[in-house]
């Protein structure tokens, strides 16, 4: 019986390009780095398109039209649809294919991928409404789910969403605010009305997402039948399997050479060998099933790292401060009116410019530093706060000109 | 082991970097003999000094960190002081070691730098006893590559070639051994230096004045010579002042180039902004490491550098420059190229504005100097002795 909710994350951030305080009241462009480095926002665009984006979409196309049952989610950043749109017009064609089969639901999400709902509620729902309006453009589709950026969670926001209409939101299935509960079960948020909680099963998820090359884990090598076996005994006590993850997971974080697109490619088949499986977007996920339970989620609940908070987002002294001083700049950018200086201020709220500056475990060298375009969290933060002033100067000039 | 100089009878990095492996070797079992080449009044309970006597003045041993040229330059054209030859004084050193030899038993010949190299080759030609040529700071380094004196570095190649393992205080240093004395990487393991104390307790303030009226103190603290890159240091100052006027830039030690460090910061028209308070050693260094807002190591050349360590240790952030060996074990400090002067000076700018960067610097370079010390060193060391013994 368990269905089998796919959903995949698709997003890459406008990096801050190397700016130096001498740039501050001289270079207004902070993303335009031309380099051969990591910071080259087109350059890491095209190559992830190659390895992963362009192969991954046709392997799905080809599974839709294949299985008439297989059915998948996608959320994408509003950022990356922009520099889709600008730098590989035909990566956006071949998502628009997959989603014209009609088996696709996409999600909805903050426009600039942000953490704006603790900062801002006002500044988020602009976001939010900003990027319904570039999905409905775009694909011609009118989101029904929300997922917050980082997956990050709290009972506040699934109220926010029930309030707006959402027919469901998507969370971490942590053991912490499960207890003895299972992830595969639908449920409902503390509070909430009529919204329905889709909670990920990190387990599965991550053996895909993280485990899938790792010689060392015991299950090495993943094989679609060893997994679908594993997806075959939750029959009988859970309904929905939901494998969430990053959908460079296919090509870039798990490389084409070990396997990973062969496993894709086999999934459908393996899973629905077993007749009682089968597979389903997440808004048919909750219309079909019933809330079991009520989850409680007072503080904040993310899918990354072992805390799963958002402390690698603001943990460190650096990150709060970037983070605050953007957010501070609110009312004064609304001021503006300028369409310019309030784009590039919300390009300054998206997520992954605090993760860079995260230090925790920096020495180690793990995935944080696989991540990180800049040397050091520090130089991060450098070129964030410089590009930061320069904003800042740019709003004040804008507003003594204007009163 | 043979020595040059242990502290306080030191100059530079080699005698404290002898003084911390030696000691953390005898606290893990190894009976260690130092060998010094002129007797003077130490007093190390945990190992045997003996002296070679190779009857010099102490005043002038105490200037082996220069190069030879330089050396020659800033004592060759004053005819009243006979020039101390630091050529001859190591070979006689290597003339001196015989009786050394009989007289102590060792199972391992350990020695640093080229001043010891002859006496080391000779060691074991007598004793025929493993040698190891461990390596601080090479003619390359010492000249940033500009006419290395040729007998120096003949030295310093045979040194190497006569050992059984080469000791290397850091991967940059090996990669000078390998490109420029074309010896043999399987040949060279490296073993990084360390310090003792991880954190040093809060000690008087310094320079309180100029901090209460609110001037912000950017710190350079080392031999000002060549390979430490104090020129840049100066050009960097001037930058930075140009966007943040209440800054201070303190120089602790001396050197020959101090004279041009200054001429330097007078053209610029800065040398207000310049304090030189000479060489400091002990709690007085601490002092001003404590006191600074931040240390800028410019380093042109630098096979280790320890003061990073220490400064670390003092709880003030660092800037350095990739061309030091002490930046492959250090991730949260600011990383530049010693010439990017506006990369040195973005960054000096960015941690004298946001506090938030300097105290995260702090807080986590200070957890990653726990896991650096010269217990891990000597273990290195013990591991490497015991594959001849």
């Amino acid at each position: 019986m368990p269905s089998i909710c796919l959903y995949f994350q698709v997003h890459q951030p406008l990096r801050v390009k190397r700016y130096r305080v001498f740039d501050v009241g001289i270079n207004h462009k902070y993303f335009d780095d031309n380099s051969e480095t990591n910071l080259n926002n087109k350059k890491v665009l095209q190559k992830v398109a190659e390895k992963s984006y362009l192969p991954t979409n046709k392997i799905l196309l080809e599974l839709l039209k294949k299985y008439p049952e297989f059915k998948i989610s996608y959320s994408f950043s509003g950022v990356f649809l922009d520099q889709l749109k600008l730098y590989l017009p035909k990566v956006l064609r071949s998502f628009r294919k997959l989603i014209d089969t009609g088996r696709v639901e996409v999600l909805s999400e903050t426009y600039y991928h942000s953490l704006a709902f603790f900062y801002s509620k006002k500044e988020f729902e602009s976001q939010v409404e900003l990027h319904k309006q570039a999905i409905k453009k775009i694909f011609g589709l009118s989101p029904k789910v929300f997922r917050n950026t980082e997956l990050a969670y709290t009972n506040d926001l699934a109220l926010w969403a029930d309030k707006a209409g959402y027919k469901a939101i998507l969370a971490e299935g942590w053991d912490q605010i499960l207890g003895w509960r299972s992830p595969n079960f639908v449920y409902k948020p503390k509070g909430g009305k009529r919204i329905k909680l889709l909670l990920k099963n990190y387990k599965l998820s991550d053996d895909i997402a993280f485990r899938f090359s790792e010689k060392s884990w015991s299950q090495w090598p993943l094989t679609t039948d060893k997994f679908a076996a594993w997806v075959n005994a939750i029959n009988g006590n859970g309904q929905v399997v939901n494998l969430f993850m990053d959908y460079e997971t296919f090509g870039e974080h798990q490389w084409a050479d070990n396997g990973i697109f062969e496993f894709l490619r086999d999934l459908p088949r393996a899973i629905l060998n077993h007749p009682d499986n089968n597979f389903l977007t997440l808004s048919e996920a909750v219309k079909r099933y019933p809330a079991m339970d009520e989850i409680d989620v007072p503080g904040i609940v993310t899918w990354a790292d072992t805390e799963r908070d958002l402390s690698a987002w603001m943990g460190n002294a650096i990150q709060s401060s970037a983070i605050r001083f953007i957010y501070d700049l609110e009312k004064d950018v609304n001021k503006t009116q300028n369409k310019k200086i309030i784009e590039d201020w919300r390009r300054l709220q998206t997520s992954d410019h605090f993760y860079y500056m995260c230090t925790k475990w920096f020495s180690d060298g793990d995935v944080h530093k696989y991540f990180n375009p800049y040397e050091s969290p520090y130089d991060a933060f450098i070129s964030y706060m410089n590009a930061a002033t320069d904003l800042k100067l740019r709003i004040e000039k804008k507003l003594k000109s204007k009163y | 082991m043979l020595g040059w100089e242990l502290p306080p009878y030191n100059s530079g990095g080699l005698g404290e970097a002898c003084l911390g492996l030696a000691r953390a070797l005898s606290k893990n079992g190894v009976e260690v003999t130092f060998v010094l080449p002129q007797k003077v009044d130490l007093n190390y309970d945990f190992m045997r000094i003996v002296f070679a006597d190779i009857g010099e003045d102490l005043k002038h041993l105490q200037n082996s960190y220069l190069s030879y040229r330089q050396w020659v330059e800033s004592y060759g054209k004053d005819a009243s002081s006979s020039p101390f030859d630091f050529i001859s004084g190591a070979l006689r050193y290597a003339e001196n070691v015989s009786d050394i030899v009989k007289k102590y038993h060792s199972d391992i010949i350990h020695s640093h730098d080229w001043l010891t190299y002859p006496a080391a080759i000779a060691a074991k030609e007598l004793s025929r006893k493993p040698m190891l040529a461990h390596i601080h700071s090479t003619e390359i380094d010492r000249t940033g590559g500009h006419y290395p004196n040729p007998i120096v570095y003949k030295i310093e190649k045979d040194g190497f070639e006569n050992a059984d393992k080469v000791l290397s205080v850091s991967k940059y240093t090996k990669n000078i051994l390998i490109d420029d004395y074309a010896i043999n990487p399987n040949k060279i393991d490296v073993i990084y230096n360390a310090i003792d104390k991880v954190s040093i307790g809060n000690l008087p303030p310094a320079l309180t004045e100029m901090k209460n009226l609110g001037y912000k103190v950017v710190l350079f603290l080392g031999r000002i010579t060549l390979m430490k890159g104090p020129e840049y240091f100066v050009r960097a100052a001037k930058r930075v002042l140009e966007f943040e006027k209440k800054t201070i830039f303190v120089v602790t030690g001396s050197g020959d180039m101090l004279e041009r460090m200054i001429t330097e910061a007078t053209y610029s028209g800065i040398l207000d902004k310049f304090i030189f308070t000479g060489f400091l050693r002990g709690e007085e260094k601490d002092r001003i490491m404590q006191a600074a807002d931040l240390f800028v190591m410019p380093s042109v050349s630098e096979p280790f550098g320890i003061v990073p360590l220490e400064v670390i240790s003092n709880r003030t952030p660092v800037i350095l420059s990739r061309q030091c060996g002490v930046s492959e074990i250090l991730n949260h400090v600011l990383k530049v190229d010693f010439w990017d002067i506006e990369e040195i000076a973005n960054k000096i700018i960015s941690v004298i504005r946001y506090r938030c960067l300097h105290d995260d610097l702090v807080n986590e370079s200070g957890k990653e100097l726990v896991n650096i010390s010269w217990d891990k060193a000597a273990e290195k060391c013990i591991g490497i002795y015991n594959q001849f013994v």
